[in-house]
């Protein structure tokens, strides 16, 4: 197995900038996480990976030897598509077969093959019956032991379960993962859903407007997001911004909102200006007394917790608490802030400002 | 707005079953969701409050009236399908013109300009009510169609899934949205959905459809809290709730098959050990993957939580559920 390293690719379709210089290192074995809206290039980049698109500049290296141009057969990549293309008229174990036997493999080899790639997708019981009358979990197993039977250095997935409901994405999402874990094989994958990044990644690289903003573990670009772009990507609510006027000194520990001191970690640069005072709802806390309050607008029941809805003076803000707590809409609360977990953002750049937070994570890019 | 009930309504096509035996009350000015998989007859009870369908037994209320022999028109109710489909010659405004402009409404056309600008101000299109519908990115279209139905003073709203075409971001807003319009207009709306977010968010009450019945109706929480059976407790809660054959954690509860534990639900630190299968870190929590003497069980930790695949952990249910043989709920 394998690993891939993107340096400083580029991608122009004609006068339109497709992906601009992007690095970053897959490491061997990993479940690797392209996310992002449509059109931000993820897909562009997965493609020039698999070499479906030719970079148009940079330089691409998988196990140390530099691929960007060859042509897609001589990478040892397997690509499954969103719409997964099984050949119609051929039965479950011919569809498994068809990658083999057109690489000139020996029969006998390719029945053992089909077999053992069968039973780890749990779906020896229907190598006789044709794809036609497959379901729709079924035929995405098919479609994935078709990439599997070659034992490629590496896989390519472009939103492989975008095409299936809620439920059942959730079970072959599992699945997947699980399959991953056995086989151990790189994995490049591609979604716009951050769960299912969150959910799925060893890493993730969150891409916009063909930039990427930020590569790191899901957890490190939840806590210490890089720009508000990932802040507001990453999380379902996602992170609440309070913009503010005030300026900051290096070192500083607290900042003014709305004539409320709240404290923040230690600051690493200075800045003034339009600032943002980012917090996750998890982190927001409701009381009766406080000084810096809000009015609420909206409650929404979540079982164990609910998401609180309040107009604030810096903005609206959404809160993550327990459920027992109950929430009249027009009632006055006081709000208080996790003070350890809080990231302050350029309102105009929309970058994060360096902080003991995340100084680690931002230095690394 | 006008309260509606149905009485053991039935519908049948061929050998398969729409619903079977349904009879709920949908009280005036309530948001009432009807939650099922695919094929449990969410659509087919909206169809034919809607009149688009005949029932095969069983009676249908509007505002006290008996409409079994009314046309769709004639009921006064109106509907917002999954598939936005907009009149795409023309604008916004024509768009959202057009249920008034039918011939048994006769709207005055100041009533209708009126009418047009205030559905617009609530779904926040009034600065794209000169486009043409084909201008519009998917979020605004699915506003139009929603607004469409809004311009109408109906009995009641019937919703098909309305926000499923649309992407994540653009769904959590529209959910806050709707319960919005349903309280500043004190509609009763009708909501058909497989999403069991936008049930326990937006609904006072959530009716849970199995294979054609109405298995349980109740609000939200009681529904969350009290399944009345295995069947609903599995449709609400992410994770799912843990089901385990109720000795797992020795001596079964009298009459119990089986156990029903919320992820939240788990005490960590006592009871039976399981073994770390997989953790997942979701930012603002931790999910823990664990195998229990060959049952998966998943469980929520601190989102920093330190366990990895492998290690060990002990668990014991906190106020399980428990189900009889026929999923039933006992106590």
């Amino acid at each position: 197995m394998a690993q891939i390293v993107i340096k400083s690719i580029r991608k122009d379709f004609g006068s339109f900038n497709a992906v601009k210089e992007s690095s970053f290192t897959i490491e061997d074995g990993e479940f690797f996480m392209l996310l992002g809206p449509s059109g931000c290039g993820k897909t562009t980049t997965l493609r020039m990976i698999a070499g479906l698109e030719l970079p148009t500049s940079g330089e691409i290296y998988l196990d140390g030897e530099e691929i960007s141009q060859l042509p897609p057969s001589k990478r040892d990549i397997a690509f499954v598509f969103q719409m997964f293309a099984l050949y119609p008229h051929l039965n479950v174990r011919r569809n498994l077969s068809y990658p083999l036997v057109s690489q000139g493999m020996a029969r006998r080899d390719v029945k053992a093959k089909v077999e053992e790639v069968a039973q780890i997708l749990g779906i020896t019981g229907i190598l006789n019956r044709p794809v036609g009358g497959l379901s729709g979990g079924d035929r995405q197993r098919v479609a994935l032991g078709r990439a599997i039977v070659r034992e490629p250095k590496a896989f390519m997935m472009d939103e492989p379960l975008g095409a299936l409901d809620a439920e059942f994405r959730e079970h072959m999402s599992e699945e997947l993962r699980a399959l991953h874990d056995r086989m151990g094989a790189t994995t490049v994958y591609v979604t716009h859903d951050q769960l299912e990044a969150m959910q799925m990644g060893d890493k993730i690289v969150v891409m916009n407007n063909a930039v990427v903003e930020q590569f790191g573990t899901p957890q490190q670009i939840y806590d210490k997001p890089a720009t508000m772009f990932v802040a507001d990507f990453i999380g379902s609510p996602s992170m609440n911004f309070l913009r503010f006027d005030g300026s900051l000194a290096d070192g500083a520990e607290s900042v003014s909102l709305n004539g409320q001191t709240m404290h923040v970690p230690r600051q690493m640069q200075g800045a003034s200006g339009k600032l943002v005072f980012g917090v996750r709802p998890e982190h927001v806390t409701l009381s009766d007394s406080g000084d810096y309050r809000g009015e609420v607008l909206a409650s929404e029941y979540l079982g164990t917790t609910q998401i609180i809805t309040l107009d604030t003076p810096n903005g609206e803000l959404k809160a993550r608490i327990d459920s027992t707590r109950v929430a009249t809409v027009g009632e006055q609360v006081g709000l208080s802030f996790n003070p350890r977990t809080v990231t302050l953002f350029d309102a105009g750049s929309g970058q994060a400002l360096r902080s003991e937070l995340n100084d680690e994570v931002l230095a690394h890019g | 707005m006008a309260e509606v009930v149905l009485k053991n309504l039935s519908k049948s096509y061929g050998q398969d079953v729409g619903i079977a035996d349904v009879s709920m009350t949908i009280p005036d000015g309530a948001f009432v969701v009807l939650l099922g998989p695919t094929g449990a007859g969410k659509t087919t009870t909206l169809r034919l409050i809607s009149g688009l369908e005949k029932a095969d037994g069983g009676e249908i209320w509007i505002g006290g009236r008996n409409v079994g022999g009314e046309t769709p028109a004639q009921r006064d109710v109106a509907m917002v399908f999954q598939q936005y489909s907009l009149y795409p010659h023309l604008t916004v405004r024509d768009n959202l013109a057009f249920p008034l402009k039918s011939p048994i409404l006769r709207t005055p056309a100041d009533e209708i300009a009126r009418k047009v600008a205030e559905v617009a101000g609530i779904l926040q299109i009034a600065h794209k009510l000169d486009n043409k519908a084909t201008e519009l990115s998917g979020g605004e279209m699915q506003r139009v169609s929603i607004g469409r139905a809004l311009v109408r003073d109906p009995s009641i709203y019937l919703m098909d899934e309305p926000l499923s075409s649309l992407d994540a971001k653009l769904r959590t807003d529209l959910r806050v949205e709707l319960k919005r319009i349903h309280a500043s207009l004190g509609a009763t709306l009708l909501y058909v959905t497989h999403d069991q977010i936008e049930a326990m968010t937006m609904a006072t009450q959530v009716g849970v459809l199995n294979e054609g019945r109405l298995v349980q109706y109740g609000t939200p929480r009681d529904i969350y809290e009290n399944p009345n059976s295995l069947y609903v407790a599995s449709r609400l809660g992410l994770p799912r709730i843990n089901i385990v054959p109720a000795d797992l954690f020795g001596g079964a509860p009298a009459g119990a098959t089986h156990l029903g534990m919320r992820p939240e639900h788990i005490q960590q630190g006592e009871g039976q050990e399981a073994e770390v299968q997989r953790v997942e870190h979701l930012g603002d929590q931790a999910r823990l993957h664990l195998i229990l003497n060959g049952h998966a069980i998943t469980t929520i930790a601190d989102p920093h939580t330190t366990y990895t695949p492998g290690a060990h952990i002990r668990i014991a249910p906190k106020n399980p559920l428990c189900f009889d043989a026929q999923g039933a709920r006992i106590f």
